[in-house]
């Protein structure tokens, strides 16, 4: 009866058919796996290492230090610091409302014929190379700005706090403000796309019994969506911080290069990333180098601590909601 | 050793290494054994799943292992062709034996298990690719050197689906209706000559008149084929097979469920005078 | 016996005018945010198109070499268009298979395990380390040593791709129902075997388009290769010798320049690279719906 010959026994099967392939497959995807630790490891090793000299001559005022004089071996990063998190908390602000509201509306209110082509909408704006951006808003947005920034800082002048945030001294046309909000039409597609999959999965259930109770539509989104979501809005936000704060090149063009440290919105400063990528050209000595390369190692910790805690909250929602589903 | 009663000889334990001998003394007992499970028990990390199975089954007939659900059923015939290897944190004890070889002994090629025992799972799950691709799948991966459409069309006909689809072999698998799907999977399990075939719960997505064409399909292939089958539906065990396995569920303290084997025995004697009071309470209804 | 609320006629509300106003108002500031995101969208493509046409009909754009003077006028950006297409195409070539390979590590092989555990998370971070991270990165392993080449660019752009590939190929991996695997298996079927023919064509729309995606993201990226390709202007086509250029660090450079002709260089060039990633990212698509057609429930 059998087409196919069989051998007589289980056990000590001639070259049984594939046995060869398989071991060797589970070899080679292994070390593909591996392969990303072994990047990652190696990332930290040499990039800490190239970067020593400048840690070694600056010592902790690398970090605490604003005056970054490469003439006079001078390296102290505050000030791209306080550019980075000024700039990226500019760009939260703004995103993160107008994020949520597009993930809202396609989740909730947008009719079923609407929801594609806005996904497809907003995953074309993160098509866009962010040197486009960066060409876009140097050249388009920035020299258009200033009238309207001189509009605010009029408004606000007398006003204590806030007039001196919504000054510039001058009003440049690259500015922190500029820049931010270059970042935050950047950083959006990713935080609604975080955004809008924790919105579809809030259970309908939740949803129902909001609207049971008589509750009209915005007050169903604020009984039962938005609460339901805190974990996930909160991983989206810091993913989109994480992008927000490796932003180089875009940011390098509209923001103005000027080291100081200066809370207002309308003045030029200085990002760490774009610090890299613009002085780079002439960091001629190994010191110079070592500082930008320590930089970029500053950045490269940051950017994996934010990395780590957002993906921890997703595991830690991911329990919960299990647990109630 | 002459049995008093039905019952003694299939309740008396053997030892276990003794797997040679059969369990069952009477004029009718299987002249050919295919598994000999003696003390089969299937442990999913630290909860025992399936227990105590002790049965012989017969070459060229059909086993029906029935009982309610979540009693063990598929676990245990899972054992048969070592599918439970995939399941992470299963471990198989006792003997089980396939024509005298431990079937998970030190040597064996899992591999050359399952090709030698086939499967058809509860849901038709053809693979994405046409119709002939799908019977030609099993074939193709033993490196089969004869005709292959020759092959095909010999197992779509054992499978009763030949004249159905002979003339549109190109075409995907999901063109066909469940039923259709079904005998295309055993087809597909018929292509590399198995000697046995196991079916978990075949008919459970299928409609009635779909149904009992496999069944009359099965009843063909016993010819051929061992055909251990796994199935809920009690009336189907009496209407086909030879022999019949009743499994039924203990609950522990802490609510760990152990399946058993309880009684078996040929399908006339358990569904007519089953020994046991559980398998009587179970055919009559009263419970599962 | 009164009733404990008032009932007035279905055709009522209950809800006072206040509530329905607001659910009215905040559902249009809702609608509102698209559009904000739009405008932008909008004015980019726009801009682009209106001052980048003129650069990119002219012709020689595509052939002709880039002025060796920066700020003269005239095309064209072949060089640049040449290195983008090389690096791009050497990056897809490693990072790819690869990725593959590790996503069918993590789904097929580890689902459960500690380790797989371990990788799948570090590839997830992975993917958020900024793209100039992994340009120094290269700058220190490959170019202090071998110097400046399409390859080194190549190299920063795998990196960034791999980890992409890697979580997209799995999660495309993981929707192939276990079924289909056994069924492989009860056929006597062995791990590689079945995942090469049963597992792989059943995932490839989405596998492809995944990738896909991650090529149009890399062939943008700018600051990988400023630390790693440098700059001619002419085409050079060795992969390994020899600094390169690419699009995208062209406009990097010209943006700021004071001159028009760099000016309008960068704009063709941002036109040409929009493009092409445009190009890819409608790939992608068409990629999973036509394959996603052939032998599907």
């Amino acid at each position: 009866m059998t087409a196919v010959a069989a051998p007589p026994t289980l056990a000590g099967s001639p070259r049984p058919p594939g046995l060869v392939t398989d071991r060797v497959v589970r070899v080679v995807v292994f070390v593909a796996g591996a392969l990303v630790l072994v990047i990652l490891a190696l990332i930290a090793y040499t990039m800490i290492n190239r970067a020593l000299p400048a840690f070694r001559s600056e010592g902790w005022s690398y970090f605490t230090s604003d005056v970054w004089d490469p003439a006079r071996s001078k390296y102290g990063t505050l000030a791209f610091t306080f550019g980075t998190v000024l700039v990226s908390g500019i760009a939260l602000v703004l995103a993160v409302p107008v994020s949520v509201g597009i993930a809202l509306f396609t989740t909730e209110v947008a009719p079923r014929w609407l929801r594609k082509p806005v996904t497809y909408l907003v995953d074309l704006l993160a098509a866009v190379p962010s040197v486009v951006f960066g060409l876009w808003g140097l050249l388009v947005l920035a020299p258009t700005l200033p009238g309207f920034y001189q509009g605010w800082h009029d408004l606000f002048s007398g006003v204590p706090l806030l007039g001196s945030l919504f000054d510039g001294e001058p009003i440049a046309q690259r500015t922190f403000m500029t820049a931010g909000i270059v970042l935050a039409i950047m950083i959006t597609p990713i935080i609604t796309s975080v955004a809008r999959e924790t919105f579809a999965t809030v259970p309908q259930s939740l949803k129902d019994a909001a609207h049971a109770l008589g509750a009209t539509r915005w007050e169903m989104i604020r009984a039962a969506v938005l609460p339901h979501s805190r974990g996930g809005l909160t991983a989206g936000i810091l993913i989109g911080l994480g992008r927000a704060l490796g932003e180089t090149i875009a940011v390098a063009l509209v923001i103005g290069s000027s080291p100081q440290i200066s809370a207002k919105l309308f003045g030029s400063g200085d990002a760490a990333a774009s610090v890299i990528a613009l002085q780079w050209g002439e960091a001629s000595d190994g010191t110079y180098r070592a500082a930008l390369i320590g930089l970029g190692v500053v950045l490269f910790a940051v950017t994996l601590i934010v990395g780590v805690v957002a993906r921890a909250i997703v595991a830690r929602t991911d329990r919960h909601a299990g647990g109630s589903a | 050793m002459t049995p008093t009663s039905l019952n003694e000889s299939l309740m008396t334990p053997t030892n276990v290494a003794a797997v040679t001998e059969p369990i069952d003394d009477r004029a009718d007992a299987p002249a050919e054994v295919v598994f000999a499970v003696r003390d089969g028990a299937v442990d999913y990390g630290p909860n025992r799943a399936v227990d105590g199975v002790t049965l012989d089954i017969a070459s060229r007939e059909i086993t029906a292992i029935i009982g309610p659900s979540g009693c063990g059923k598929s676990t245990f015939l899972r054992c048969l062709n070592r599918m439970n290897d995939f399941i992470p944190g299963a471990k198989v004890s006792g003997a089980i034996n396939y024509y005298g070889e431990d079937l998970y002994g030190p040597k064996v090629d899992a591999a050359e298990v399952r090709r030698r025992i086939g499967m058809v799972f509860q849901r038709p799950n053809p693979f994405p690719k046409s119709i002939f691709d799908n019977v030609a799948y099993g074939p193709r991966i033993n490196r089969y050197q004869g005709d292959l459409p020759e092959l095909v069309e010999s197992a779509l006909t054992r499978a009763a689906l030949w004249d159905e689809v002979k003339d549109k072999l190109k075409k995907s698998a999901f063109a066909l209706s469940g039923g259709q799907q079904q005998r295309l999977c055993i087809a597909r399990a018929l292509a590399v000559s198995p000697d046995v075939i196991l079916m978990d719960e075949p008919c459970s997505a299928l409609d009635p008149i779909a149904t009992s064409r496999i069944e009359d399909l099965m009843v063909a292939l016993k010819r051929d084929y061992t055909i251990v089958i796994v199935t809920h539906n009690m009336q189907q065990a009496a209407r086909v097979s030879d022999r019949t396995a009743f499994f039924t569920t203990d609950v522990d303290e802490s609510g760990g469920r152990t399946g058993r084997l309880v009684e078996f025995d040929r399908t006339n004697t358990i569904f007519t005078s089953p020994s046991d009071s559980r398998t009587e309470g179970y055919i009559t209804g009263r419970f599962g | 016996m009164t009733a404990v609320f008032p009932r007035p006629s279905i055709t009522q509300s209950t809800a006072s005018p206040w509530r329905r106003t607001k659910s009215a108002l905040m559902t249009s500031a809702l609608a509102l945010a698209l559009v904000v995101a739009a405008v932008p969208l909008v004015l980019i493509i726009a801009y682009v198109l209106a001052k980048g046409w003129s650069s990119v009909t002219t012709p020689g754009w595509f052939s002709g070499d880039i002025p060796i003077l920066s700020r003269s006028e005239g095309p064209g950006m072949g060089p640049a268009i040449t290195g983008t297409l090389m690096i791009t195409g050497a990056a897809t070539a490693m990072a790819v298979p690869l990725g593959l390979l590790g996503g069918i590590y993590l789904n097929e092989y580890s689902a459960g395990s500690r380790y797989g555990k371990v990788i799948r998370f570090f590839a997830d971070v992975m993917t958020g380390v900024p793209s100039i991270v992994m340009g120094l990165f290269v700058f220190v392993i490959w170019v202090l040593s071998f110097g400046l080449s399409a390859f080194a660019g190549a190299l920063a752009l795998g990196c960034l791709m791999l980890p992409i590939v890697i979580r997209t190929s799995e999660e495309m991996l993981k929707l192939v129902p276990s079924e289909l695997r056994e069924s492989a298996y009860a056929l006597g079927g062995r791990k590689a075997g079945t995942i090469i023919r049963v597992v792989l064509p059943a995932a490839a729309p989405g596998i492809i388009s995944g990738a896909l995606l991650a090529v149009a993201r890399a062939a943008g990226e700018t600051a990988p290769l400023i630390f790693t390709i440098g700059f001619v202007n002419q085409a050079n086509t060795s992969l390994f010798n020899d600094p390169n250029t690419a699009l995208s660090t062209q406009i990097f450079k010209n943006a700021n320049s004071v001159f028009p002709g760099p000016v309008a260089r960068a704009w063709g060039a941002a036109l040409t690279l929009i493009g092409i990633v445009f190009v890819f990212t409608i790939l992608a698509r068409i990629a999973s719906a036509l394959l996603a057609r052939k032998h599907q429930p």
